[in-house]
């Protein structure tokens, strides 16, 4: 099992009112599983996506991901654990806009003081896998939106990470560019990634084998294909 | 703790790449530290030289020389004016009655001074200074004629109008011929040249050659009798230069007939009194100019703080990124130092070229001897780290210690 979710709970405290944002979440998902998380506002679906990205913790309950606790982890564990384990796509690319693509892969490298040769070429491998090979010393200003979510999710394997956690990964996006990355998501997992997909849009969902749909902070349908 | 040099080369990209995309908004901000930098190190360097410069020409007055005159060299209050300007003056006999009894002194000398204009034939001389003085005047000057010879013992017993002229008096009046033997001059009276002095050149632009030194019987019967000396005591060593101040007062007030308790009715001074006085003037100015450098400082340094602010809020979305791919707290911490210690680098950098070269400009238009030493520029270094680290502290932490779910909300 990567990962093991057990009975977790997420309160927010705001002023004199607390949300129960999870109200007791079991969970588990295998290596290389293609799971999608869906729900509607207010489901705790953004809320289980960023505990899982170990963004942060949970107010009661056990997460384990491959082998450890990260539970209680304090910043600077979270944030080693973050850079080895996950591998965040996000809907809106969040690209360093200053940096060169090459740059921008390499960014997660730098931060495990990976010297710099052998990082320029993992993040090298890791562009050529998503097909961007020749745009490598682009800026994000230079490059399509698609371009743009391929640099990142070239980004999210450089580490090669357990996860690839992405939230809305085509909801800036047309419908052929996101399509275009749904097929790279595809090939991913027949690589033998794991990928946790987080959306409302059911026809995205669609692409994953299970789909585990949220509602009020518990997990409503847990189905596989 | 470990830094790895890759996070370190990090910090150091974005901080110039930072500085390239606001070029103006930082040079405008290190404006306040180069001014600091600037007025502190001109000003140090420039006291210095002075300090250097004085103490000089201050020396050649010699470090061995007591002075008993009517008055003290530094008045102080108003009061005290009141109260010396009563005292009486000093007389031939005061001097004659030191110069019998004194023993630590290599030679006692009166002096007794004015400013005349002197004649010769038909050459007028203007602002010459006349001394009355013996012929000791040579030990306690330490200079002698180079030709001819002064005058003696005998001369100034008899009262006879003879005297010695300074170097330049004998190059304006006689120019080419041979001053020895001439007659000059001088308040109405004619004299006859013994000797001129050798050349001496110059203390704090004042001519050491523009003079004629006569016996001081004749320079009281010719200029009046109502001055008063000055005696001066050439120390036989540096070293008892305070014990000679103490003979010499015991001496004069038995000369005045003071009784114990009372005061003295003249001043024992000497040339390190001169160098407090100067002293005491430049720890005033020190105070000033490095209180405008340090508030100078100080404005730079909360522009700093400030523009860091506004840095750290225009990247809350960046530092966000980071935080989610792994940057622990202290390596965002230490991205934003680097930036706030390269701006504050630019003041001092700045600030130190703006200093070496008004520094040298001071230097080419006076006659001060000012540096920028090498300690400057550690001090400068050490400036930057400091300035940088310290107001770029507040900003780097709030960054550091931002949520990333938050910030990369961040619009």
């Amino acid at each position: 099992m990567m990962i093991e979710l057990k009975d977790i709970h997420k309160d927010y405290h705001l002023g004199m009112e607390t949300v129960h944002a999870l109200r007791g979440i079991n969970l588990n998902i295998d290596e290389n599983e293609y799971v999608a998380i869906m729900g509607p506002s207010g489901s705790g679906k953004s809320t289980l996506m960023n505990l899982l990205g170990c963004l942060d913790t949970a107010s009661e309950g056990i997460y384990r991901l491959n082998g450890s606790d990260v539970s209680d982890m304090n910043d600077d564990d979270l944030a080693e654990i973050r850079n080895r384990e996950i591998g965040f796509v996000f809907q809106n690319f969040n690209l360093l806009p200053r940096a060169s693509a090459l740059h921008n892969v390499e960014l997660p490298l730098i931060y495990n003081g990976t010297p710099a040769s052998d990082r320029r070429e993992l993040a090298e491998d890791a562009l050529k896998k998503v097909g961007l090979s020749d745009r490598m010393h682009h800026r994000p200003n230079e490059l399509s939106g698609g371009q743009r979510q391929r640099v990142a999710v070239a980004r999210a394997l450089v580490n090669n990470p357990s996860i690839i956690l992405a939230d809305e990964p085509t909801g800036n996006l047309d419908t052929r560019t996101g399509d275009e990355i749904m097929d790279l998501f595809e090939t991913l997992h027949d690589g033998g990634n794991t990928i946790i997909l987080v959306t409302h849009e059911e026809y995205i969902a669609e692409h994953s084998d299970r789909i585990i749909r949220l509602r009020d902070g518990h997990v409503e349908r847990d189905e596989a294909k | 703790m470990k830094y790895s040099w890759t996070e370190f080369g990090e910090g150091v990209r974005i901080a110039l790449q930072a500085l390239k995309a606001n070029r103006m908004r930082s040079v405008l901000t290190t404006l306040g530290i180069l001014i600091g930098v600037v007025v502190v190190t001109v000003i140090i360097s420039v006291i210095q030289g002075m300090n250097t410069y004085v103490s000089g020409e201050l020396s050649s007055l010699g470090t061995d020389n007591v002075f008993v005159s009517q008055y003290p060299w530094m008045i102080n209050s108003w009061e005290e004016w009141l109260r010396v300007r009563k005292r009486p003056k000093i007389e031939k006999d005061h001097y004659e009655f030191l110069e019998a009894h004194v023993q630590l002194a290599e030679a006692v000398v009166p002096e007794v001074v004015t400013r005349r204009t002197v004649k010769y034939r038909t050459q007028d001389l203007g602002g010459v200074f006349i001394y009355g003085t013996t012929d000791k005047y040579m030990i306690i000057s330490n200079a002698v004629p180079e030709f001819g010879r002064f005058f003696t013992d005998n001369e100034i017993h008899h009262r006879r109008n003879v005297c010695v002229i300074g170097r330049e008096v004998a190059d304006k009046l006689y120019k080419n011929k041979d001053p020895l033997g001439k007659r000059i001059k001088i308040g109405g009276q004619s004299f006859r040249i013994l000797g001129v002095m050798e050349e001496r050149g110059q203390m704090f632009d004042f001519s050491m050659d523009n003079n004629v030194m006569i016996p001081y019987t004749v320079f009281l019967k010719v200029f009046g009798k109502h001055r008063s000396l000055e005696i001066q005591a050439k120390a036989l060593s540096p070293e008892i230069v305070n014990e000679l101040k103490d003979e010499l007062e015991a001496l004069m007030r038995r000369a005045r007939g003071l009784r114990v308790g009372q005061g003295n009715d003249f001043s024992v001074n000497e040339q390190s009194q001169l160098l407090e006085v100067y002293n005491n003037l430049t720890k005033v100015l020190w105070i000033v100019l490095i209180g405008i450098g340090s508030i100078a400082l100080l404005v730079g340094g909360i522009g700093i703080m400030n523009i860091m602010l506004v840095s750290v809020t225009e990247r809350t979305r960046e530092i966000g990124i980071r935080k989610a791919l792994g940057a622990k707290r202290r390596v965002i911490l230490w991205q934003f130092l680097v930036e706030s210690m390269f701006i504050s680098s630019i003041g001092v950098i700045l600030g130190l070229l703006i200093s070496i070269g008004l520094a040298t400009l001071v230097k080419q238009m006076s006659p001060i001897p000012v540096n920028i030493s090498a300690w400057v520029a550690f001090l400068g270094i050490g400036f930057t780290v400091s300035i940088g680290i310290f107001f770029g502290l507040y900003p780097a932490s709030k960054a550091s210690r931002l949520d990333p779910i938050e910030a990369l909300r961040y619009e």
